[in-house]
């Protein structure tokens, strides 16, 4: 579950970093669209535009559909539950305190070495 | 390359953290429990809060005291009791700062060659406890995911998410 968690959310920033994308679920937001009329939209080949809905759906933001040879484009089902974001929240607290004690444990081991070499010397 | 902290709710009323550190674990012990080491990473500069004083006794029976805030006036504090001490192994300590309710937290340092996980178990005493406190965490955290939240109910473009 923590995998699953911690993966889903870095799909979701991944997928959200890119302008064109964020356009995307922006678009799909006011109603769904065919892959074609996306790239039209965006000025963009349809592979181009493939790729980035290709992202979005493994973020799970979009989900596609392919009806005859249109495939067709419509947000995803998934969102952020509140127990999801305030996990994510406590996540958050405990990583930035433990990049901390990184620091500190990484100093005493300097120190350590640091010390020891006195010692043999 | 950073070690990952990943959290679980384990159950209805537990929640774990995990996190590896590249050190053997009496050094992640000792960090844990000397205070001075202590007050430099238990309060994260991106939390906003400055740890005012800090007085940790471990020892079984020993007692805590932590003071945020600048203000002397200010009466922000967490407190409790150790539980359980055994270095450079496990430290269990109670959470008394809510009264009844606050949760036990247990962490364990195990080493396995030359590096530590720390797997730190918070357990409430009930289901609704654990929810209470982490409606707090959530606050304390700040908004982010709010905003993320909102984009994803209702896309639109915003830059500045993505930072």
């Amino acid at each position: 579950m923590v995998q699953c968690l911690s993966v889903s959310f870095d799909a979701s920033f991944a997928a959200l970093s890119d302008a064109t994308r964020r356009g995307v679920l922006e678009q799909l937001g006011r109603a769904d669209a065919s892959i074609t009329h996306l790239a039209e939209k965006f000025h963009m080949t349809l592979t181009g535009m493939k790729k980035h809905v290709g992202v979005l759906e493994q973020a799970g933001l979009v989900t596609t559909e392919k009806v005859g040879r249109v495939r067709t484009c419509k947000l995803g089902s998934r969102r952020l539950d509140d127990e999801t974001a305030w996990i994510e929240r406590y996540r958050q607290l405990w990583d930035a305190r433990f990049d901390e004690l990184d620091k500190v444990v990484e100093e005493l081991k300097r120190k350590e070495k640091v010390d020891g070499r006195k010692k043999r010397k | 390359m950073k070690n990952r902290t990943t959290v679980e709710r384990a159950s209805e009323r537990e929640l774990v953290v995990t996190r590896a550190f590249d050190a053997p674990a009496r050094l992640v012990f000792e960090a844990w429990t000397t205070a001075e080491l202590f007050k430099r990473w238990w309060v994260p500069r991106s939390l906003g809060m400055t740890l005012r004083s800090c007085e940790l006794d471990v020892r079984v029976g020993g007692r805590y005291r932590l003071v945020f805030g600048d203000d002397p006036s200010s009466t922000d504090e967490f407190f409790g009791r150790y539980i359980e001490v055994t270095p450079p192994s496990r430290i269990v300590w109670t959470n008394d700062e809510g009264g009844e309710g606050g949760p036990v937290t247990t962490v364990t340092f195990e080493e396995k060659d030359g590096k530590t996980l720390v797997v730190l178990r918070e357990r409430y005493p009930s289901k609704e406890a654990l929810d209470a406190a982490g409606t707090g965490a959530a606050d304390a955290m700040g908004e982010s995911f709010e905003q993320l939240d909102e984009l994803l109910a209702i896309p639109g473009t915003n830059a500045r998410y993505m930072g």
